[in-house]
């Protein structure tokens, strides 16, 4: 019963070259989308030109359009940080800002990081204190903390704690992260 | 998310010409509660005007010793900004201690003003009823789970609270509210911006339609004022209050002298609290009285089925934020 049920439920899934949708459902590429405009964004220094709905986020842009994975989608309402990127040099969350809002401004992803094939003091960090664990919200707490060498922050842990809440890690490497945020405060 | 349409303004004008041209304009500033809820599409602006380009960045001293603030100054640089830091110290620890340092790089100083409850119901479309976000279709939290909502200032038509830390604290610091529109400009004291929800809880300021925040000012605080923000909530970081308190005062031969208070996360606006005012003037400044004023401030609340405990939460919270403020050197 139960299997033939599977069978059954599944049937209408299958191709039937015989019964076609009686009505096709618009496919809509952001770029073929019809209210798409022209929008140039500056990311890790290359300039690129793109053809976006505006209801674009930074964040889709990099993922969907730019082929950037490195910037993650967790939550995409602001509230687990894994999005985090720079803008003009401040950490931000790309998911809470449309990128037609973002022409005249410099993006930095995790993928442009690192300089001249050389680790940023925070991503090197990380390798050394094993500040991550399955790796998901990686990309938004290096670009947090990186952010954070620049920023006014007490010097204990506890400082750090709190100007880190802003990425949750569901692997709770926290320990592991603060260590390795403070390692690279300390040589910067 | 609907769709809408972008335009981006150069100036003030331009701006809310833009956003009145038709029906449905909405300004976009930092972005981090509207596109949050266009995503949610319980926001659904057609017409979008960013105004990320205004030059209206500026932080400086008025000619009586006050601080101007200009709409679109971010929240983490008012927060750290020194003569804030020095003068206002109230404004910088319920800046800091709001969202997380991300959210404060976006959000501006209009937009925080302008942020809107965090009612579950609210934020989530799936719930019919919610006379905030749809007016006359109901409130689903009144009977349902209403742990984080307000016992102040609510109504038989909303219980939702301001989630603000900024915005209690410049009501405590007596702050005007500056803006722009087709009509003109006009001067609004903060402490008569925000509207009670009453009967029309979607009508949540006296903004006109397309009326633009442009900045906000801060009085001078006499010689030797203290003050001091306290925020309580589930988690140590990154949450909205349960209860706060911003607490401005003087204390001259032990007394309390011109208390200003404004509390958060219990009331349907930042909530100004007259009675915990008069209860301090001229008082010891002791245990005695902070208990008084903080029974004074909760003589109106009306607790729901969740949320009683914050009557005794926010007098707690009040009580320490004056005792944390009064024994400042």
């Amino acid at each position: 019963m139960g299997i033939a049920g599977i069978t059954v439920s599944a049937h209408p899934l299958l191709a039937s070259p015989a019964a076609p949708p009686q009505t096709e459902a618009p496919v809509q590429t952001p770029a073929a989308a019809p209210n798409a405009v022209p929008v140039t964004l500056n990311v890790n220094g290359k300039q690129y030109r793109l053809t976006l709905d505006p209801r674009t986020t930074v964040l889709d842009a990099l993922r969907e359009n730019l082929n950037l994975f490195g910037t993650k989608k967790g939550c995409d309402h602001g509230q687990c940080g894994a999005c985090t990127v720079h803008i003009n040099g401040r950490r931000m969350n790309s998911c809470l800002t449309f990128a037609i809002m973002h022409q005249a401004d410099q993006i930095t992803t995790i993928e442009g990081l690192a300089q001249n094939g050389q680790l940023h003091p925070v991503q090197a960090a990380f390798v050394e204190f094993d500040g991550f664990q399955c790796g998901y919200c990686t990309p938004g707490q290096i670009m947090s903390g990186a952010a954070l060498l620049h920023e006014p922050v007490g010097q204990d842990d506890d400082s750090v704690r709190e100007m880190m809440s802003g990425n949750l890690c569901r692997c709770g490497a926290y320990n592991n992260i603060v260590a390795a945020v403070q390692s690279a405060r300390r040589k910067a | 998310m609907n769709a809408f349409q972008y335009k981006d303004a150069a100036n003030a004008e331009a701006a809310i010409s833009a956003s009145g041209a038709q029906p449905g304009g909405k300004f976009v500033a930092g972005g981090t509660t509207l596109i949050d809820l266009m995503k949610l599409e319980v926001e659904t602006p057609r017409v979008l005007v960013d105004i990320n380009r205004l030059p209206l960045t500026q932080l400086e001293t008025t000619s009586d010793g006050g601080m101007r603030i200009d709409a679109m100054v971010r929240n983490s640089d008012l927060a750290n900004q020194e003569l804030i830091k020095q003068r206002y110290p109230v404004l910088s620890q319920a800046l800091l201690s709001g969202a997380s340092p991300q959210l404060r790089n976006m959000a501006t100083t209009g937009g925080n003003l302008l942020q809107r409850t965090r009612c579950y119901y609210f934020r989530d479309v799936a719930y019919a009823a919610c006379n905030k976000r749809d007016p006359g279709s109901g409130c689903a939290a009144m009977d349902g789970y209403n742990r984080i909502h307000a016992i102040l200032g609510t109504s038989d038509h909303c219980i939702a609270t301001n989630p603000s830390d900024m915005a209690v604290a410049m009501m405590a610091l007596q702050a005007v509210v500056h803006t722009q529109g087709a009509k003109g400009n006009r001067d609004i004291p903060l402490n008569q911006f925000y509207r009670l929800p009453g009967n029309t809880p979607h009508i949540e300021t006296v903004l006109e339609p397309n009326e633009l925040i442009t900045y906000v000012t801060l009085p001078a605080l006499p010689e030797g004022t203290r003050s001091y923000y306290l925020k309580l909530r589930d988690r140590a970081s990154y949450e909205f209050a349960l209860s706060s308190a911003a607490v401005v005062l003087q204390v001259s031969g032990g007394n309390i002298q011109n208390a200003q208070i404004a509390l958060g996360g219990v009331g349907t606006i930042p909530w100004r609290s007259r009675e915990a005012e008069q209860a301090l003037q001229g008082k010891a400044a002791n245990e005695e009285t902070f208990k008084n004023a903080a029974q004074a401030a909760m003589a109106n609340a009306r607790p729901l089925h969740d949320n009683a405990f914050k009557v005794k939460l926010a007098q707690l919270c009040l009580r320490r934020a004056l005792r944390v403020a009064t024994q400042q050197s």
